[in-house]
C-alpha cells in the first residue's frame, strides 16, 4: 500500500475498527476513491455530494491541511501518512 | 521547520506574593520558567473557563490549585448523577446543586486564595460580551458546536486569546486561538469553517467519552493556559494537538490562518455576533419537516402498545440507538435497527413492505436522532410513519421509572 490514512473513532465503524489502513493512489482524490472501494461509504463522510471537501472535516497529508496545499489534487507520494480531523464539540 | 512562537506574558505580575502563597506555590517558584515573577503573573490573571462538565472540572481544579488568583466558571446547568463518570469538580452530594456553586466550592478547597467569579446563567449573543469582558484568557470547555462558535466570535471581537479543546469517545483535540494577538495566527473558523449538519456528528450525550479523556484534553488546556499568562514556552498558536488514546499517540498538526475566514479573514463578513443556533442547527430541515405532525408522546405510545398486545392494532417500534444503548434501557415491544442503517440504505429491507399498511413507529435516546430517520422512512413512501418525542428518556422519566436512564 502505498500511503497510510488514520481514520479517526468516529469513522471506525467504516473500517471494522481499524485506526489506520492503507490505500492506494497518487494524488488524495485517487486514495479517497481507493479507501470507498475497500470501506463502503466512507468517502461520503469526508466528500459532499457535490464531491468537495467537507468544511467540518480536515484531511491532513503529512502535517499540511490539504485546504491550504491542492485540495483533492494533493500529491500523495509512497509512504504519505494521511489523517482524517472530523470537528468534534464534546466538552 | 516553522520559527519558534513565543508570545510577550498575557499578564502583569502581581505586586507581591504573601508568605502563605510562598509556602504554597514552592513547587512553581523553583521552575526557573515560572519562578516568583511567573507566579506573581498567575496571581494576577484573570480566566474565565466555560462549562465546569467534562474538560472544565479538571481546567478549573488545576488553574485553581496552580494560583489563578480571579476564575470564573460559566455553567448554567445542575449536576447529574451520569456527570459523575467524568466530572470530577463534583461529588456525590452535589447531584442536583448548579454546577457553578458545586464548582465554586470544590475550588475553595483545593485553594481558598483564589477569587472565583460565578457566571450562573446560560451564554448568549445577549450576554456573552458583558460575560467575557475584562478577562485575560479564556479557556472553551463547552459541548455543542453553537456555543464552540460563538465563543470564537466573542472572543475574537474583544481580542481575548482563548485555549480551545475537544473530545468525543477516544479522541481529543486542543489548539490556542489567538488572532488578534499573533499575526497571521488562526481563530476556529479557520480551521473548522462550518459545524457539521445536525444529525452528522454525535455529541458525547448520544455517543459517549472516555471519563480520563477530559483529564488528558483539559490538562493540556491548562498547560496552555499556564504558558500563556507567564509567557512560558511555545504555546499552541497555529497548531492542532490531537490525542487518539486508544493508540496511545499525540500528534502536533499545522493550522493556518484561513485568508478566506468569514470572521478574521481578508474579507470578513461577520462582523458582529450572529444566530449560531441556526448556524449550526439543533436538527436538520428534513427531519423538523418530517417531525411535524408525525411526532407522538410516551403515553400514546404505551397505550399503542397495549393495543398491539390486544390485536387491536398494528405497527413496528423501531429503537435507532447503537446496540450499547439499547443494552442500557428499552421500550418493551422495540425492534433495533441503528440509525446508520437508514443512512446506508440497509434498514429499509427490514421493515414491512410499504404496502403491508404496517406503520412504523421510531424512537432513539430524546428524540433528534429517530427525527432524522423519520424524514428517511416517510421519504421511502411510509407515510404514516411517527417517532415519539423525547425517546427512551421520557418513556423511563415518565412511564417505566424502574428502568436506569443514561
Amino acid at each position: 500500500m502505498a500511503v497510510s490514512v488514520r481514520i479517526p473513532t468516529i469513522l471506525r465503524t467504516y473500517t471494522a475498527g481499524e485506526s489506520e489502513v492503507g490505500a492506494d493512489g497518487t494524488t488524495l482524490a485517487e486514495v479517497l476513491d481507493d479507501l470507498e472501494r475497500h470501506h463502503g461509504g466512507i468517502r461520503a463522510r469526508v466528500l459532499d455530494d457535490e464531491g468537495g471537501l467537507r468544511r467540518f472535516v480536515n484531511v491532513y497529508v503529512g502535517n499540511d491541511d490539504v485546504r491550504f496545499l491542492d485540495g483533492l489534487q494533493t500529491p500523495t507520494p509512497d509512504g504519505t501518512q494521511i489523517s482524517i480531523i472530523p470537528a468534534v464539540a464534546g466538552g | 521547520m516553522s520559527p519558534s512562537l513565543s508570545l510577550p506574558p498575557l499578564v502583569e505580575p502581581a505586586a507581591e506574593l504573601t508568605t502563605d502563597e510562598v509556602r504554597r506555590y514552592s513547587r512553581h517558584l523553583i521552575i526557573p520558567d515560572v519562578g516568583m515573577t511567573g507566579q506573581k503573573r498567575l496571581k494576577n490573571a484573570k480566566v474565565l473557563v466555560i462549562g465546569a462538565g467534562g474538560l472544565g472540572s479538571p481546567a478549573l481544579l488545576y488553574l485553581a490549585a496552580a494560583g489563578v488568583g480571579t476564575l470564573g466558571i460559566a455553567e448554567f446547568d445542575e449536576v447529574d448523577e451520569s456527570n459523575l463518570q467524568r466530572q470530577v469538580i463534583h461529588g456525590q452530594s452535589d447531584i442536583g446543586r448548579p454546577k457553578a456553586l458545586s464548582a465554586r466550592d470544590s475550588i475553595a478547597e483545593i485553594n481558598p486564595l483564589v477569587e472565583v467569579v460565578v457566571h450562573d446563567e446560560r451564554l448568549d449573543n445577549d450576554n456573552v460580551m458583558r460575560i467575557f469582558e475584562g478577562y485575560d484568557l479564556i479557556v472553551d470547555g463547552t459541548d455543542n458546536f453553537a456555543t464552540r462558535y460563538m465563543v470564537n466570535d466573542a472572543a475574537y471581537f474583544l481580542g481575548i486569546p482563548y485555549v480551545w479543546g475537544s473530545i468525543y469517545r477516544f479522541d481529543g483535540q486542543a489548539s490556542v486561538f489567538a488572532p488578534k494577538q499573533v499575526e497571521d495566527a488562526p481563530c476556529y473558523r479557520c480551521l473548522y469553517p462550518e459545524p457539521p449538519p445536525p444529525g452528522m456528528v454525535p455529541s458525547c450525550a448520544e455517543g459517549g467519552v472516555l471519563g480520563v479523556l477530559c483529564a488528558s484534553i483539559g490538562s493540556i488546556q491548562v498547560n496552555e493556559a499556564i504558558k500563556l499568562l507567564t509567557g512560558a514556552g511555545e504555546p499552541a498558536v497555529g497548531k492542532l494537538v490531537i490525542y487518539d488514546a486508544l493508540e496511545l499517540e499525540w500528534r502536533k498538526l499545522k493550522v493556518r490562518k484561513d485568508p478566506n475566514c468569514r470572521l478574521c479573514g481578508e474579507h470578513a463578513d461577520v462582523t458582529e455576533l450572529i444566530d449560531y443556533d441556526a448556524f449550526c442547527g439543533a436538527i436538520s430541515e428534513e427531519a423538523a419537516d418530517a417531525a411535524a405532525g408525525s411526532t407522538i408522546s410516551v403515553t400514546q405510545l404505551e397505550h399503542m402498545l397495549k393495543e398491539r398486545e390486544e390485536g387491536s392494532r398494528d405497527f413496528v417500534l423501531v429503537d435507532v440507538r447503537e446496540p450499547n444503548e439499547y443494552e442500557i434501557n428499552q421500550i418493551p415491544g422495540s425492534v433495533l435497527i441503528p440509525k446508520g442503517e437508514f443512512l446506508n440504505g440497509n434498514a429499509l429491507e427490514q421493515l414491512p413492505p410499504v404496502d403491508s399498511g404496517t406503520q412504523v413507529v421510531m424512537h432513539c435516546k430524546s428524540g433528534v436522532r429517530s427525527a432524522e430517520t423519520l424524514a428517511i422512512v416517510q421519504g421511502a413512501g411510509y407515510d404514516d410513519a411517527v417517532h415519539v418525542g423525547g425517546g427512551v428518556v421520557a418513556w423511563v422519566n415518565q412511564i417505566d421509572p424502574s428502568q436506569p436512564a443514561y
